[in-house]
């Protein structure tokens, strides 16, 4: 009995030691964001203080702040959206009707994922000014939407595969269209696999940070942009930042500690389920 | 089975939007990488050949920027994946809230990037008000000022703490998956616990992790908002990757024909990692006809 409580007091010890050391940043953030301008900034650090809520206010009450997140949910939402329209008709026929080439088509859309941004920057920049899309929202979601497509479509092709194909033939034997059998039956099937994908992609989305940085300005911008705007200065605003950024970062944090056992097959393609 | 059913409408949107987001800058790329193109001056437009290529190739800025490119790959990758693989075997383990050290460790993967760089800027890593000052100096250490004096090092912290939580998302359902009855085994046979790490759990995880690697590589080579906000590249070129001289050349210089040259080194460098990266994971579809 005595091994037992030895040898589980180690794994207990270290395990937690790990977790918070990982975490006191984030802990740290938070903390930041209850803290007045000047105790944000007291030597020795201060970890017992009188909590205000000023910050929040402060933050709240700016009228850009709030723009900046309502960018941020209408293009991740947008981009999700677009995304997932584009992929879920691409993913259902190459998981129930797969072809000769289908394996070549996913792993091709893999590979464009691996276009590095950077490497294309200046045309779509130039694209981008011609067309006017720059600093717009609809410029955001279209490039948003485009390069989490792959990743959306392998996700759902992995668990679109998981639906047993006969009940979809069966749906079809009573005489369903190819619409009706998508729509009525497989989607309501893999509905949880489904909002698994579309919260992979809402966070990839709006923690998207290169384009955001290079495309938008002040109309368009994200809270990825509104954050990095507090790096200019050498400014003391480290309790506003903070508690600007704990509620950047709060709903994806929340999405990501929900679904962060379907996640693995998204962020790895596939290759380790 | 695929009788009677129309493939190509539903595929075709997908496939479309990827093609034409692949090729059309891609060729632009490559187009402008062949001429003398600036913004600043976009009369003087004209063929250049090879000559900013020379230019990239034979200037100081392009190697130095290579070689933090494949420094803070390197590092970062190393870190990553030993501390996920320690945190994940440690995590594989049962111990009272396990589940709640595990929420707690794969946090900051959902950070934004600009946020946890100015965490870590500010409140953990400034020199006079950051929390590493004051434990060095209460220690009677000194200070380090990690952005001025060693910004590359400070980048592949932060990086390694966003990162790390990726490798143990990916690397504990696989060593879950490890069959029970063979750890077991392992243990009446009298195997410690290194001696299962090092002969049943590490040879487990090792293709776990050449995907872990695979993905990040990918994406550490365009690492970029963690060096806009944090050194801005510097001081001089010291935390200069290839990302930020592109982003430099053209937004700052704008010199599309140079940025466009040094975007193709990117996306030649990419492809040689993807190579592999698309090889493995295509071994995961043999099943498909």
């Amino acid at each position: 009995m005595k091994t037992t409580w030895r040898s589980r007091l180690m794994p207990t010890l270290a395990g937690w030691t790990v977790a918070l050391a990982m975490f006191f940043p984030i802990f740290w953030m938070f903390l930041t964001g209850f803290k007045t301008e000047i105790t944000a900034v007291a030597t020795p650090p201060a970890a017992i203080f009188r909590p205000t809520l000023e910050n929040y206010s402060a933050v709240l009450q700016r009228a850009d702040y709030v723009q900046f997140a309502i960018n941020s949910v209408v293009v991740a939402l947008g981009s999700t959206l677009v995304a997932l329209m584009l992929a879920v008709p691409a993913a259902y026929s190459m998981a129930f009707f797969p072809t000769r080439r289908t394996r070549d088509i996913l792993l091709w859309m893999l590979s464009t994922k691996m276009l590095p941004a950077v490497g294309v920057l200046v045309p779509i920049y130039l694209l981008w000014r011609n067309f006017g899309l720059l600093d717009t929202r609809v410029g955001l979601v279209l490039i948003d939407s485009i390069s989490v497509l792959p990743i959306v479509v392998w996700m759902l092709f992995s668990f679109f595969r998981e639906v047993p194909s006969q009940i979809l033939e069966a749906s079809r034997m009573d005489g369903a269209t190819q619409g009706q059998e998508l729509m009525h039956v497989l989607l309501p099937l893999s509905m949880p696999g489904i909002a698994a994908t579309a919260l992979l992609s809402i966070i990839l989305c709006w923690n998207e940070a290169f384009w955001s940085l290079n495309l938008t300005t002040v109309k368009a911008a994200t809270l990825t942009a509104f954050t990095a705007s507090f790096s200019n200065p050498e400014g003391l605003f480290w309790a506003k930042l903070s508690a600007a950024s704990t509620l950047a970062i709060a709903p994806i944090l929340v999405f990501g500690w929900i679904s962060q056992r379907q996640l693995v097959r998204g962020l790895s393609f596939g290759a380790v389920k | 089975m695929t009788r009677g059913v129309r493939t190509k409408p539903l595929l075709a949107p997908s496939v479309a939007a990827l093609f034409v987001w692949m090729i059309v800058p891609l060729a632009m790329t490559l187009w402008f990488s062949a001429e003398h193109y600036n913004l600043l001056a976009p009369a003087k437009r004209s063929f250049a050949g090879l000559d900013n290529y020379r230019y990239l190739l034979t200037g100081r800025a392009l190697w130095v920027a290579m070689g933090n490119t494949l420094l803070l790959v390197g590092l970062v990758l190393a870190a990553t994946l030993v501390f996920g693989t320690l945190f994940t075997v440690l995590l594989d383990r049962e111990f009272p809230g396990r589940n709640v050290c595990r929420l707690l460790v794969i946090a900051p993967f959902f950070m934004m990037p600009t946020v946890s760089a100015l965490i870590w800027k500010n409140m953990l890593m400034n020199p006079v008000f950051g929390i590493f000052a004051w434990i060095t100096r209460s220690a009677g250490l000194g200070t380090v000022d990690f952005f001025a004096h060693m910004p590359l090092v400070a980048i592949v912290v932060i990086v390694s703490w966003e990162w790390t939580p990726f490798a143990v998302l990916i690397l504990l359902p696989a060593l879950q998956s490890l069959n029970k009855e063979l750890k077991e085994a392992a243990r009446l046979d009298g195997a410690g616990a290194v001696a299962l790490f090092w002969h049943v759990e590490l040879p487990h995880l090792l293709r776990p992790m050449a995907v872990v690697a695979m993905i990040e590589t990918i994406f550490f080579l365009s690492l970029f908002a963690e060096i806009y906000v944090t050194t801005g590249g510097g001081p001089g070129l010291a935390s200069t990757n290839l990302a930020y001289l592109i982003f430099r050349d053209a937004l700052f210089d704008w010199d599309v024909g140079r940025a466009s040259a040094g975007g193709m080194l990117a996306i030649v460098l990419a492809n040689i990692v993807a190579f592999f990266l698309v090889r493995v994971v295509g071994r995961s579809l043999e099943d498909l006809p």
